[in-house]
């Protein structure tokens, strides 16, 4: 079988008993239950995986993990396609069809690589340069540009899958499982505190699993780990999630994490989300997140075959598979030994190691010499030949400063190149949480220094590479965190580690070559974002010298990896450049989130039917059974209009209307916010939140008010009543209702805390029908004995407890129509009755239920406003014509002083008043604007605008309301309305368009 | 209106063009100029803008091209274009309600139309068109009325039914069924986005090329006044640099320098998130905007979908924000536009947004003589840039404010002529 040439014959992490079948761009072939997608292909010796994204040069596997900046992979069709993820993280399933992005035709033969060939016209920010001319030219060239950018594609329709959050706390939340974060679990796991481990991959283990040369406790690492999850998964208190990278850290020791519940298994489960967010409090963080290789900078470093050191050792450990056969070690330390002994030991051919040290020694240089493998001492790779798969390396030997070459260049076959730059602590989360780094000379990295949370770092990211030093490290740190969490902990011995014994490293940021860096081939930083040496030092010259600046012109740190192999590469190449230490030229803010996080997994299930409540009225299903046409207002659903069978919108409001003023209509007006306000102090406290005077309010009676903002705007109003000397019933509008309470309540906490008041939202412990009309009280006196509707006994604005169709009620005569008017308010569960009883009983006096457009067009008639229509937070009460309304005596009350400022009476503002057209059968639309002189085309200058228009069947014309500047000057003025095509002629008039008497709402 | 199109400054930097980039591809591209050059400060200077981003290169590149006053220098406590200016979602239009908006952002908008050519830079100024949309009746008619007063200024704007959008923007969900269905909307086809850094680099090299001195990690300590009472310079980390006229533009911490010359400014201080997803092949080509459904959208030329929303509800400093407004944004994301679930959320990052009462700018003179303020941009900041600079510099070098910068004084909080956009950004203050 010629398939899976790569795999080594035994050993591995891989089931070799469960073969998978899966495709790649097309191509059928097989791998093992255990394998990514990533060992997978380098099994069946595909290197070639990807396209860059500016230069579309041929791309291999750099990394093992999620520091994968080249192999991005189209997974799957259809809605279920998911664009960029890295084939290093896909668990391997049976059928699983991947694709390589961003190239055209095909992988092997891609058009855009004719970018490589003009690569000198396109260095760094080129595109700041030109583009420029013609001037009207630039969308074409953008185009170009954005059908050339991008990576994968997104999905053709909606995410089939479901995601889900949980909340949850924890006294020690440890992110990673490899050595350190293991044995933190285990120390403080045993204390009994309630633990969570999160680690990105499939099993825990982190580097242990690539690692054969180290032994704990005188067994395979593998063993331990068994072990120690075994006795984690004992724990009660303990959770284990794996394929779970933590990803956010906020503010007080809020993290996020993000579990791929199903992705592994190729299929989705009707019992499950897709994945899942955890949304972790932590009373203890132990980071323990490890490290990441840096890549070497050398000539055409990113040709398929060059990888990363702990990768290809990666590969032929936990997977079982040899990048290379002939595989060429490039190594600032004694990691690359292990890398050579590791490739060796399963047959590999290592073509030589080229060490940048000078001099090396120690048991591994020894030991890797007693293979008879090729020591390059103080050499340095110019440059990687081939093309779509690394043919050879050109190496030389170079000065003792590591500046120069010593001598001439010749060439050495191999298939692969395995590169040891030295390991950067993944302080990533750390960095989020705002701690603070420092310079480690001796790692050559960025280390946690001081903490910003409750937080320690451990192993790798906290720069120790050893196992030995990791495992201490966790055990210190889990037993610190269950201290500091309130548990008792004993301290557990720590396993005796064999491991090899590491020197010192020796760090290049870009090999000596024999042309100046960018004059012959590439030396790639970042690698998907094809930025090389000498974009980097290309930036400097140009004066882009802050990081920020240079990652942001550059591109640098910017690709789906978000710089996890470039970034510390960058700033020492930068900081040459610039003749700075590293830790002067300074980092980049690492952000949310640590790898790129699905849409739908923070969104929930918050969208379809859950993005927004819709609140509806007890008396709603009648309304729907009516088949009444509803309009949305704010998160309710409200009854607009019911038509009947055959009748236009207007024909149908137009009857409501007019029902309204001549039999009896009826309201569901349940959505008018309601709030209960009690306390000694409620009164002095209405003093102050309304405009006009409230201690002197009977029991009993009611009173309409307005609020005003701090600026003196007309923020809200409606009618609060009395009902006991330290108690009243607050309405507020309907979008109102919440805003309302936060603002008083605010007030309340932060302004006035002396006084005695307590407030209550009641809105929907009410229903409310709305009944009005010459007949109304008819109506009512059919259905409620106890109460005397008498004018004399229960006058206007007054309020009245009693009981309406057997339902305990509170009946308030006041009246947003100008007929008379009750609002019978009963308790939620009986609206529906009420509503029934009301309909039942009307019947006779042909009650005609009226929606939210009547109501408009009723109130309009009698010029009542609607804050929000009327009013758009720049509006006064004097503006609006309510001088009456603003008390002249009171000390104080919220808006006075803002009302005070000179402007605010200038008669120039925009005012309230009423607009008659020319024709009567003229509808002005809404929001139209006034002009007083008419140009032949704008731009004109406008007076204002039409707040309010309507058809008024009553006052048998068309009626409007607009505010408009020096409206109140303006009566009997002939002003213009300059539509798209035409122009309205209208007539400026009072507000009052129908019973200027106000006679009707006494019946 | 002069604008010193094409004019060069007397340091006479070669021009960028394809054929520059040819030229400098034969010698390996190692004889580019800087940008910019990094002078130390002079003792004085006859202006100081304080702050670096991309109103205060503005202010000094107008200062310099338009008024002749080429003796200025900026003053940046940090990296140039650091602040909102690099971390803006890049949307710019004109299409506001109050004709004291609509006056200043058109005038932007028209300097944004021949900017890259101005600068001889490429701000990669794309009029892609921005579209609002209307979920309710309550926002088709303040749609309505938006639009009228939008065509009334003279300003291009155009009603959309949710068919027409459906047809710019196929991956919009215009179900009518779902929760605030799209009911319609508007589109400013001359609106668009911009490459936000470029425009703080382009501005720095032109005004840089006027004689500009650009100063940055130069951070201003205070302000010395004269027995008059008179601006005489500023203290800065690097020494007090002397001045007759002073502009402040610090956008976000505006308010503390107001506090170090003796006055306040009601300005209050709020985070605001944006994020990006990785990127993806062109799926949406318009901006597009909505209230009810609270987000908006956009894509970039590298293929990144740039998502925006409201600001956090808190007062703060720091550039970073609440994971819950992510939330809420990223599902209004979901609900508009479903195609995004699987893609992913690639990076995330905050700005200090400075708002006024009203939610309108200052471009003010202030109690103390030859000192001026340009700031309380809000969510509407980066769409200005070349606006306010350009009334700015006027201000500053004339003492007065022009007829477009009039309305914006500070004076209006005494007074109560506000100018009040709440409802014009597109997002909640």
């Amino acid at each position: 079988m010629s398939d899976q040439t790569n795999r080594t014959p035994s050993g591995g992490r891989i089931d070799r008993s469960r073969p998978l079948t899966f495709r790649f761009d097309g191509n059928s072939f097989h791998g093992f239950a255990g394998d990514t997608l990533a060992s997978a292909l380098l099994a069946n010796d595909i290197h070639l995986v990807g396209r860059s994204f500016k230069y579309h040069r041929p791309r291999g596997l750099l990394g093992l993990g999620s520091e994968e900046p080249n192999a991005l992979i189209q997974l799957a069709r259809g809605n279920r396609t998911e664009p960029n993820l890295r084939a290093t993280q896909i668990e391997l399933f049976d059928g699983l069809d991947a694709a390589s992005q961003n190239r055209w035709p095909s992988l092997a033969w891609d058009i855009g690589a004719v970018n490589s060939a003009l690569h000198r016209l396109f260095p760094a920010g080129f595109y700041y340069k030109t583009f420029m001319w013609p001037a009207s030219f630039w969308r074409t060239y953008e185009e170009v540009i954005r059908h050339a950018a991008g990576l994968g594609k997104a999905p053709e329709g909606p995410d089939p899958d479901r995601y889900e959050k949980i909340h949850i706390h924890a006294d020690v939340l440890i992110a990673g499982g490899g050595p350190a974060g293991l044995a933190a679990a285990l120390a403080a796991g045993r204390s009994g505190a309630r633990v969570i481990l999160a680690d990105e991959q499939a099993e825990f283990g982190g580097s242990l699993l690539g690692e054969d040369d180290v032994l704990i406790g005188g067994a395979a690492p593998a063993e331990w780990v068994a072990a120690t999850i075994a006795e984690l998964q004992s724990m009660p208190e303990v959770t284990l999630l794996l394929r779970t990278t933590v990803n956010g850290y906020y503010d007080h020791n809020y993290l996020t994490a993000v579990e791929r519940v199903t992705d592994h298994l190729g299929a989705a489960i009707p019992t499950l989300p897709r994945q899942r967010l955890w949304k972790i409090r932590a009373k203890r963080v132990v980071l323990a997140t490890g490290a990441i290789e840096r890549p070497l900078v050398f000539r055409d470093n990113d040709r398929p075959g060059v990888m990363l050191s702990s990768a290809m050792r990666g590969y032929a450990v936990r997977y079982g598979v040899l990048a290379g056969r002939r595989p060429l070690i490039v190594t600032g330390n004694d990691d690359g030994y292990r890398t050579a002994l590791a490739l060796a030991a399963r047959h590999a051919t290592v073509a030589g190691i080229v060490d940048l040290r000078a001099d090396p020694s120690g048991a591994l240089v020894d030991a890797a010499r007693a293979k008879g493998i090729d020591i390059l001492a103080q050499h340095s790779v110019v440059g990687a030949l081939g093309g779509k798969r690394v043919e050879a390396a050109q190496v030389a030997p170079m000065t003792a400063d590591g500046k120069g070459l010593a001598g001439a260049a010749r060439p050495i076959d191999c298939d692969a190149i395995a590169m040891v730059g030295g390991f950067n602590p993944t302080v990533h989360l750390f960095s989020q949480s705002r701690g603070k780094l420092a310079w480690n000379e001796t790692l050559h990295a960025f280390v946690p220094n001081i903490s910003h949370e409750a937080e320690t770092s451990v192993g790798g990211c906290n720069g120790e590479l050893t196992v030995e030093r990791a495992l201490k490290d966790g055990i210190k740190a889990g037993l610190e965190a269950a201290r500091a969490s309130g548990h008792t902990a004993r301290q557990p011995a720590a396993p005796k580690v064999e491991e090899p014994t590491l020197g010192t490293h020796r760090a290049l940021w870009t090999l000596p070559s024999d042309k100046p860096i960018g004059h012959k081939g590439k030396h790639f930083v970042d690698f998907q974002n094809d930025v090389t040496a000498a974009d980097l030092m290309l930036a400097a010259r140009e004066g882009y010298r802050s990081v920020e600046h240079v990652k942001r012109y550059t591109t640098t740190g910017m690709g789906t990896d978000q710089g996890k192999t470039s970034n510390v590469n960058a700033l020492a190449i930068l900081g040459d450049a610039l003749g700075k230490d590293i830790p002067a030229v300074g980092t980049t803010t690492f952000r949310p989130p640590y790898t790129p996080s699905t849409i739908g997994v923070y969104a929930g299930r918050d969208h379809g039917a859950l993005f927004d409540p819709v609140r509806t009225t007890p008396m709603d299903p009648w309304h729907r059974a009516r088949v009444a046409k509803v309009e949305h207002v704010g998160q309710w659903m409200r009854a607009w209009y019911y038509p009947k069978p055959g009748e236009s919108f207007r024909q149908a409001v137009d009857r409501e209307v007019l029902a309204a003023r001549q039999g009896v209509g009826i309201l569901d007006a349940t959505t008018l916010g309601k709030i209960d306000v009690r306390g000694k102090d409620a009164a002095e406290f209405l003093n102050r939140v309304y405009t006009n005077a409230w201690l002197k309010l009977g029991i009993g009676r009611c009173r309409y008010g307005l609020m005003l903002k701090d600026d003196g705007m007309v923020m809200d109003d409606g009618v609060t009543t009395r009902l006991a000397d330290d108690h009243f019933h607050m309405t507020t509008t309907t979008g109102g209702a919440a805003p309302v309470l936060g603002w008083l309540e605010e007030f309340l906490q932060t302004e006035w805390p002396e006084l005695e008041v307590h407030l209550t939202s009641v809105t929907e412990q009410w229903a409310v029908a709305s009944i009005c009309g010459p007949k109304c009280r008819d109506l009512l006196a059919e259905l409620c004995r106890d109460i005397d509707l008498t004018n004399d006994a229960f006058p206007f604005m007054a309020m009245r407890e009693g009981t309406v169709a057997g339902i305990p009620a509170r009946v308030f005569r006041i009246s947003f129509t100008g007929e008379m008017s009750f609002e019978i308010n009963v308790p939620s569960r009986y609206g529906l009755a009420l509503w029934e009883a009301l309909m039942a009983a009307g019947e006779r006096h042909g009650i005609t239920p009226y929606g939210t457009e009547a109501m408009h067009v009723l109130r309009a008639e009698k010029g009542f406003i609607i804050v929000g229509q009327e009013t758009d937070g720049s509006v006064t009460p004097i503006d609006l014509g309510m001088d009456w309304i603003v008390s002249k005596t009171k000390a104080d009350f919220i808006g006075k002083r803002g009302l005070a400022r000179p402007d605010l009476r200038d008669p120039n503002r925009k005012q309230l008043v009423g607009l008659l057209t020319e024709d009567p059968n003229e509808v002005l639309p809404e929001g139209a604007h006034l002009v007083e002189t008419l140009k032949a085309a704008p731009p004109m200058a406008m007076l204002g605008h039409v707040t309010s228009s309507y058809y008024s069947p009553n006052a048998g014309r068309s009626i409007a309301m607009a505010l408009i500047k020096g409206g109140h000057g303006r009566k009997g003025q002939a002003l213009h309305v300059p539509l798209a095509g035409r122009t309205v002629k209208v007539t400026v008039t009072d507000t009052l368009f129908f019973d200027p008497e106000g006679s009707r709402r006494d019946g | 209106m002069a604008l010193g199109m094409g004019r060069r400054g007397p340091t006479g930097k070669p021009r960028y063009s394809i054929f520059a980039l040819a030229r400098n591809a034969l010698s390996y591209h190692e004889n580019w100029q800087a940008a910019w050059r990094s002078p130390e400060p002079k003792p004085s200077y006859d202006a100081i803008i304080v702050g670096g981003g991309g109103h205060g290169l503005a202010t000094a590149y107008y200062l310099a091209s338009v008024h002749g006053i080429r003796n200025v220098a900026v003053l940046e406590k940090g990296w140039i274009g650091g602040g909102n200016t690099g971390r803006n979602t890049t949307i710019i239009r004109s299409n506001y309600l109050w004709d004291q908006s609509a006056a200043i952002y058109e005038h932007a908008l028209k300097l944004w139309e021949t900017m890259s050519q101005e600068l001889n830079f490429n701000v990669m100024f794309s009029q892609r068109g921005v579209i609002t949309l209307a979920h309710s009746e309550h926002e088709l008619r303040e749609m309505r009325r938006r639009v009228e007063a939008i065509r009334l200024n003279g300003i291009d704007t155009e009603v959309l039914t949710a068919a027409d959008i459906k047809k710019l923007v196929p991956i919009i969900n215009t179900d009518p069924s779902i929760r605030y269905p799209v009911m319609g909307g508007f589109i400013q086809k001359r609106g668009g986005t911009a490459r936000h850094d470029a425009v703080a680099w382009g501005y720095a090299r032109a005004a840089d090329d006027f004689g500009v001195d650009i100063i940055q990690n130069c951070e201003v300590t205070g302000f010395r006044r004269g027995a008059d009472g008179a601006i005489q310079g500023v203290e800065t980390s690097k020494g007090f640099i002397g001045a007759k006229k002073v502009g402040c533009v610090a956008a976000g911490h505006s308010a503390v320098l107001s506090e170090m010359a003796g006055f306040k400014l009601p300005i209050q201080a709020r985070p605001l998130q944006a994020l990006v997803s990785e990127p993806i092949k062109p799926c949406i080509d318009t901006v597009v905007m909505s209230n009810a459904v609270h987000m908006y959208i956009s894509q970039s030329d590298k293929g990144e979908l740039v998502f925006g929303a409201g600001t956090d509800s808190y007062n703060s400093y720091a550039q970073r924000g609440s994971l819950n407004i992510v939330e809420h944004l990223l599902a209004a994301a979901v609900e508009l536009y479903p195609i995004v679930s699987r893609l992913r959320v690639l990076r995330t990052w905050g700005g200090i947004v400075d708002t006024c009462p009203d939610a309108s700018p200052i471009i003010s003179k202030t109690p103390v003589p030859g000192l001026y303020f340009n700031c309380g941009w809000g969510t509407g900041g980066f769409k200005a840039t070349p606006g306010s600079g350009h009334v700015f510099a006027d201000l500053v070098a004339n003492g007065q404010p022009n007829a477009i910068a009039a309305p914006f004084s500070l004076e209006r909080f005494r007074t109560g002529f506000l100018v009040d956009e709440h409802g014009a950004a597109g997002v909640a203050h």
